[in-house]
């Protein structure tokens, strides 16, 4: 492997890393259920940048990572982030030509159906939550949105990751 | 997913993946850690002398506690000796303190930084100063997740304090709320009553206190009472819990499996307090 192609490699795993550290910062109660779904957001943004390097493996990586992180049941995560993941690989030609804005209404379609196969799996192992304050990582997921991809674009293009 | 659920076959997978996630945990826990190491180090001479004040008022007081304590406890084992019957005492414990990382927000659970290599095993009660905080339910090497007694999945076997009434005490959710079901109408629990654990299910060791009970609502032509109870233990404010090792299984180390190296073998000694 050439050396851009292992600088690459190195972007992409610390972003990840990055999102999975946000997802275990603490915050007070309130803003809990609010807490975006950062790795899900990367992964969307990686997916649909470079659908060639980052696909359904390591979004199920990923999310085994992130249920090991967070305590949940071994592949809950893994499940959704691999089915947002071969969503957006499916579609990233559409996403990609997008505004902003646009993208952001795609990705908050996205978000919420991770967010129903987790409720999902939940709902099977008997421990749903009962509130509607759970859709609301969706919609902070949203409206963050641009700014997660202005910022990768930024290292992406500033790093030459292709 | 559903194998996760149904067994515990993908413990060690886990366990092994808890390794490579530490580093994360480890990093969002440490400007928590320097916060308070500083705050601590930067503390004023007349503050720490209070506190000093403070807690050698609180020992003698506990000493002079505990010098009874002594010698109820060897009455009892003598009167229980007497009876025939067995009550172990002498519990031994390990000092572990809480990461501050957010775990799942729609379960109880804490990240504690003690794991497999210092002895601590899947299933094992943990308590904090004033009460059972909860159960190991993942042990990793360097870490393990403890599972609160509030969380809905949670249920401890407890009995009144007051006359031995045995009941069961379930997690709502809410962080200040259990849930004491399948009292029939007429069972002798009113509120204020201290919960303890029951030891029934040998998972947690008997006599530690549990929650006190805050309602007991009768309704005529239900068959159970509403009985709701809140947790002695500070589920939400304390820093560190202390993990147990029962006196039986402290003694009969090696049949424990992973509590064979436990207590006896590696405790560091600052950390450790022996019975």
């Amino acid at each position: 492997m050439s050396g851009p192609r292992a600088q690459g490699r190195l972007v992409i795993a610390l972003s990840i890393i990055v999102a999975l550290m946000l997802t275990v910062v603490p915050l007070p109660g309130w803003a809990q259920p609010l807490r975006p779904e950062w790795s899900a957001l990367v992964i969307i943004y990686w997916c649909m940048a470079l659908p060639h390097r980052v696909g359904v493996g390591i979004a199920w990586v990923v999310g085994l990572l992130l249920d090991v992180l967070t305590g949940t049941l071994l592949g809950q995560h893994a499940l959704g982030l691999a089915l947002i993941a071969y969503l957006t690989v499916l579609l990233h030609q559409r996403i990609r030509v997008f505004p902003v804005r646009q993208q952001a209404l795609t990705v908050l379609v996205l978000l919420l159906l991770y967010q129903l196969v987790i409720l999902w799996a939940m709902g099977v192992t008997g421990r749903a939550p009962r509130d509607w304050t759970y859709w609301g990582a969706s919609l902070t997921g949203t409206l963050l949105w641009p700014w997660v991809f202005i910022t990768l674009r930024h290292l992406r293009r500033r790093h030459r990751v292709a | 997913m559903a194998v996760d659920h149904r067994q515990q076959r993908l413990e060690q997978v886990r366990s092994a993946l808890s390794v490579l996630v530490y580093p994360i945990q480890y990093a969002v826990n440490l400007p928590v850690d320097l916060a308070r190491w500083t705050s601590e180090t930067l503390r004023s001479r007349a503050q720490l002398e209070q506190e000093n004040t403070t807690l050698r008022a609180q020992m003698q007081a506990l000493l002079a506690q505990h010098q009874r304590l002594a010698a109820l406890e060897a009455e009892n084992i003598r009167l229980r000796e007497l009876l025939d019957s067995t009550f172990r005492l002498g519990d031994q414990y390990l000092v572990a303190e809480l990461l501050a990382v957010d775990l799942d927000p729609y379960r109880h659970q804490v990240l504690i930084d003690k794991g497999a290599l210092a002895g601590v095993y899947l299933g094992q009660s943990v308590v904090d100063a004033m009460g059972v905080s909860g159960q190991i339910v993942h042990a990793g090497p360097l870490s393990a997740t403890v599972m609160l007694i509030t969380d809905p999945a949670h249920a401890i076997p407890v009995q009144v304090n007051r006359n031995g009434l045995r009941a069961i005490a379930m997690g709502t959710g809410s962080i200040d709320q259990l849930n004491i079901p399948f009292l029939p109408n007429n069972a002798d629990i009113r509120a204020d009553d201290l919960l303890v654990s029951s030891g029934l299910g040998g998972r947690f060791p008997r006599g530690y206190p549990v929650a006190r009970v805050s309602e007991v609502q009768v309704v005529p032509g239900e068959p159970f009472a509403t009985v709701i109870a809140k947790p002695v233990a500070d589920l939400d404010r304390s820093r560190e819990v202390l993990l147990i090792w029962r006196a039986e299984e402290a003694r009969d180390a090696p049949a424990a499996g992973n509590a064979a190296a436990g207590p006896g073998a590696n405790q560091p000694a600052a950390e450790a307090t022996v019975q």
